[in-house]
């Protein structure tokens, strides 16, 4: 096996507010190879943003990493100087947000922020910056690429503002780009056309990328594995197929089986109980157990990640037809 | 007609909505947008007593528009809107209480500085179906109903999380007693976990109140889980309109075709990855919609007739209703995969 | 997340934090409390001609007078003793500033929220009426109004109100627009609820926050307002002094000496505005989101 492009291990990040410590990311693990896409799943206070956040050293106070280390191509991105990390930011690894108005700056032309997206790291002349921007853009599917290069982003509908978020990220062809929910807020026939072209583009142009979302069926279309967080941690990964086939923690079981398409129409849906908890005051052992039907008095005590057979999963009682509880 | 629901020839054009300062700019030949959106144009459907229909479409189609004018909400530039033969507005203002409505986001459809109870209670006190001495009782019966504790009625919204919130959205709603209920995406803000406790909640109360439901959302799985019928917009008009299993399952509109394929569907037993059957281009301005058929220009199945005439409605043998020139085409490559439209 | 936490607790928890907020607002309760007992806690009653003696008149702090007390802030020109004055004076100025306040508060937020709800013409004609009085300054406004009137409180009231009503007017007018638009409203208005009760459950109370600061604000101003009319001699008659008079009695003397005339009527006023205007910036600071931590 090749060395991944990207290593993340135990990372954990924490933010110390005045209400206590949030642990909002709490030892995330894993690995990602060239030209492969993880798909990063969770709800709302997963914590699947703060680890894209910190992945690029992009953690404000009062949060902070408190622990473990992410290894890009090699180097440790944890112990970097800001001004160390500002050059790998961008040019070899860089994110896409979910709202792309508020990552363009509305003052100034798509041309101009692409230049000077480019001059942040290398010397083009204006001419061949023009026409590395004309070339991306059209790779993102923008049509007469270079005439829209004097538009300003309000005369962008909202997926093509999005595109040239895209294109902007992949100006320096960077090693990783984590893209955190790019198409929550476009309709489904433009997500469509992002998604086809982001696949495509990841295979020609060997980045990487952390897709982040809060669907199933999204990631499951673009990315060929998946982690699925809960509270801070992940708790079950693994390529896609296999796990959305044959789950093996609770929560991603109850996941899968809560959605529409996987009942009959018209009768009550699987639904897991509850809500999720405060990331201020987690249970003790499994963040999950409150709301799991397989919780046991074991529970009380964290399950460690298992791994078997290229996956992983935190639970003392994974379901499954092929599972044993391990003794 | 069997219809309980009645919404007839509606149309709501939202006007350029001048300031008076944009209206001397607009004189003296300064450059002010003074076109008008015709968000809803002639849409003609009854809802059966009963039934749930869903309303989908991608951002812009006029669903929520049209949501509102039904809900009685926005008043329809023509064309009327009746619930069981009466009208649900009369000269702008709403005059009935028999349909009511659950907004999209539970965050800020509750009013953050009223106590949840009052906010369930003050509809049914101002039109005599509860009394304030009688208030508390009346609202834990809807709490319960709606899987709520009745002793978080003097709490505040903030003290809820978005589940909750939605919860009592809906027992606000429900405490008015209607007949129709008008759900404006009422999960989309909800998290994976909660929607289906919340969709639940949704099956389960119409049926025992046996209530008539027009159900929006952009997330088309929701929708084919919990309607009878399904209507689908494009540009402010239906295009395609008829029972889930048989729109869904063959759509007979070129657009209802592409929208299903766009939809990411969780496939599990693909080693693959799924290919998008992707629609090209993007929903043109509503403030200039294309000549004839509004779908023409990024349609495969278009001709030269789609961009001079506005297709009419066509009633199929399925009990649905579809506009368009070539619908035949569409079902036929819909039954025969490989057909490749010319 | 207790079960008691209404908004007013969490607020109050908040504004706990700020120290110098809460002696600022303890500083306004005395002084509040001072002004309503200032019968009782006067040495003497000022306004009462009988009490005074020329004799009296223009003595030092410490003096001890005909009434054989001593007046521990010295006389006025009029033989008044001064502590005496100054705790009548915060009433007077205290009445003016809170009547002024609350009144231009009631007529300046129907007027806003009539405009922000009701639209159109009305909304048109209401706030550029308020537009145009803002570009005057309402000293002058004041000053031309009083002219008019005459002297006496229910005109110097009417002169305050006329000046600031406006203030609310926008600030209520802004406020209301933008709750105006929010889904709870629609909720609201969608049962249907009438208008009023809308704009009376619904509005009203959420447009309170940004009321509260200028009230704060504005009360402050009225009291200096009313002072600096006083002092040019267009406020109250000379029978009943407020804290501007009791400065401008003492300015001829100042030169001369007889600096406690003028300077500790003065002290009081400056100590209770900036009182206010500490407790209103930490409210202000509260309930806006921007500066939360």
């Amino acid at each position: 096996m090749t060395d991944p492009v990207l290593s993340v291990k135990n990372l954990s990040t924490h933010f110390f507010t005045r209400a206590g410590v949030v642990k909002a990311v709490n030892g995330v693990s894993f690995d990602l190879a060239r030209g492969e896409i993880m798909g990063l799943v969770g709800e709302s206070g997963s914590g699947k943003t703060v680890t894209g956040f910190s992945l690029l050293g992009l953690v404000d106070a009062p949060g902070r990493i408190v622990e473990g280390s992410v290894k890009l191509n090699g180097t440790e991105l944890t112990t970097l100087s800001q001004r160390d990390l500002r050059k790998r930011r961008g040019s070899d690894i860089s994110m896409i947000f979910q709202d792309p108005i508020a990552t363009l700056n509305p003052m100034l032309t798509i041309g101009q922020q692409m230049k000077m997206a480019i001059d942040a790291h290398e010397r083009l002349g204006t001419r061949a910056a023009d026409a590395r921007a004309t070339e991306l853009l059209t790779q993102v599917g923008i049509p007469s690429a270079a005439a829209r290069l004097r538009a300003y982003p309000h005369e962008f509908s909202g997926g093509m503002r999005q595109r040239v978020a895209i294109a902007i990220a992949l100006l320096h062809r960077p090693s990783v780009i984590v893209a955190d929910e790019p198409t929550t807020a476009l309709d489904v026939s433009i997500q469509a056309q992002i998604l086809t072209q982001m696949r495509d583009l990841a295979a020609e142009t060997g980045t990487a990328m952390i897709w982040i979302s809060h669907d199933l069926a999204v990631v499951s279309s673009l990315a060929s594995k998946l982690a699925v967080m809960y509270a801070g941690r992940i708790v079950e990964q693994g390529p896609t197929a296999t796990l959305l086939r044959d789950p093996r923690h609770p929560y991603t079981a109850g996941l899968i089986a809560s959605l529409p398409a996987m009942a009959k129409p018209g009768t009550p849906l699987t639904q897991i109980p509850g809500t999720t908890p405060s990331l201020l005051s987690l249970p003790l052992g499994c963040p999950f157990a409150p709301r799991c039907d397989h919780a046991t008095n074991r529970c009380k005590d964290d399950p460690p990640m298992t791994h078997t057979a290229g996956r992983g999963y935190r639970c003392f009682h994974p379901t499954g037809q092929t599972a044993k509880a391990p003794a | 007609m069997t219809g309980f629901v009645h919404i007839d020839d509606v149309a709501r054009i939202f006007g350029p909505n001048l300031t008076t300062g944009e209206r001397i700019a607009a004189k003296l030949g300064g450059k002010v947008e003074t076109r008008s959106v015709r968000a809803v144009s002639d849409v003609s459907l009854s809802v059966r007593k009963g039934e749930t229909l869903g309303l989908v479409g991608e951002s812009g189609c006029g669903k929520s528009t049209l949501g509102r004018v039904i809900a009685g909400i926005l008043p329809p530039t023509s064309g009327t809107v009746t619930i069981d033969g009466t009208p649900v507005m009369e000269n702008g203002t709403k005059i009935t209480t028999r349909v009511q409505t659950v907004f999209q986001d539970p965050f800020a459809s509750l009013d953050p500085r009223m106590k949840v109870g009052d906010t369930v209670s003050e509809g049914p006190i101002a039109h005599g179906l509860t009394t304030k001495a009688n208030a508390r009782t009346y609202v834990a019966e809807w709490f319960t109903r709606v899987g709520l504790d009745p002793v978080w009625v003097d709490r505040y919204p903030h003290q809820f999380s978005g589940g909750q919130r939605q919860r009592i959205a809906i027992a606000r709603a429900l405490a008015m007693q209607p007949d129709v209920l008008i759900c404006d995406e009422p999960v989309a803000s909800l998290d994976v976990s909660i929607q289906a406790q919340i969709i639940n909640l949704f099956l389960e109360l119409t049926r025992d109140l046996g209530l008539t439901t027009v159900f929006i959302s952009h997330d088309l799985s929701v929708v084919q889980h919990v309607s009878d019928r399904v209507a689908v917009m494009y540009l402010g008009r239906i295009v395609e309109l008829g029972p889930v299993a048989n729109v869904f399952g063959t759509p007979a509109h070129p657009y209802t075709k592409a929208l299903f394929g766009s939809v990411p569907k969780l496939v599990l037993d693909a080693d693959e990855l799924v290919k998008f059957d992707t629609i090209d281009g993007e929903v043109p301005s509503p403030l200039s919609p294309p000549s004839g058929c509004y779908y023409h220009p990024r349609c495969p199945y278009a001709t030269e007739v789609c961009k001079a005439e506005q297709p009419q409605t066509e009633d199929l043998s399925d009990v649905r209703a579809v506009a368009c020139h070539h619908f035949q085409r569409v079902l036929d490559s819909t039954k025969d995969v490989r057909a490749v439209p010319e | 997340m207790s079960n008691q936490s209404t908004p007013l607790r969490r607020f109050w928890a908040e504004f706990r934090e700020n120290r110098i907020a809460v002696v600022a607002l303890v500083i306004v309760v005395l002084l509040i409390l001072l002004a309503l007992f200032a019968s009782l806690v006067s040495p003497q009653n000022p306004y009462d001609l009988a009490n005074l003696s020329l004799m009296d008149s223009r003595r030092p702090p410490g003096f001890v007078g005909s009434g054989g007390y001593t007046h521990i802030l010295g006389t006025d020109p009029q033989g008044r003793d001064l502590l005496s004055a100054i705790f009548y004076g915060l009433r007077i100025s205290i009445q003016i500033g809170l009547a002024a306040g609350f009144v231009s508060l009631t007529i300046g937020t129907f007027l806003g929220i009539t405009a922000a709800y009701l639209g159109g013409r009305i909304e048109a004609l209401i706030m550029r009426l308020v537009d145009l009085q803002l570009s005057f300054p309402a000293i002058l406004l004041a000053l031309v109004i009083v002219a008019l009137l005459g002297q006496g409180k229910p005109q110097l009231i009417g002169a305050l109100v006329a000046a600031q009503y406006a203030y609310f007017a926008r600030t209520a007018y802004g406020a209301a627009k933008a709750e105006r638009g929010k889904d709870y409203v629609e909720a609201a208005l969608a049962i249907p609820l009438s208008g009023r009760l809308v704009v009376w459950r619904h509005l009203l109370p959420n447009c309170t926050p940004p009321l509260i600061v200028v009230a704060t604000v504005q009360i402050a101003n009225s009291i200096s307002l009313e002072a600096t009319l006083s002092f040019l001699g267009l406020g109250l008659p000379v029978t009943e002094p407020s804290l501007g008079m009791l400065i401008s009695n003492g300015f001829p003397y100042m030169m001369s000496g007889r600096y406690w005339i003028s300077v500790y009527p003065g002290i009081a006023l400056i100590i209770l505005i900036v009182a206010i205007n500490i407790v209103g910036d930490q409210v202000r600071d509260q309930f806006n989101p921007r500066l939360r931590k």
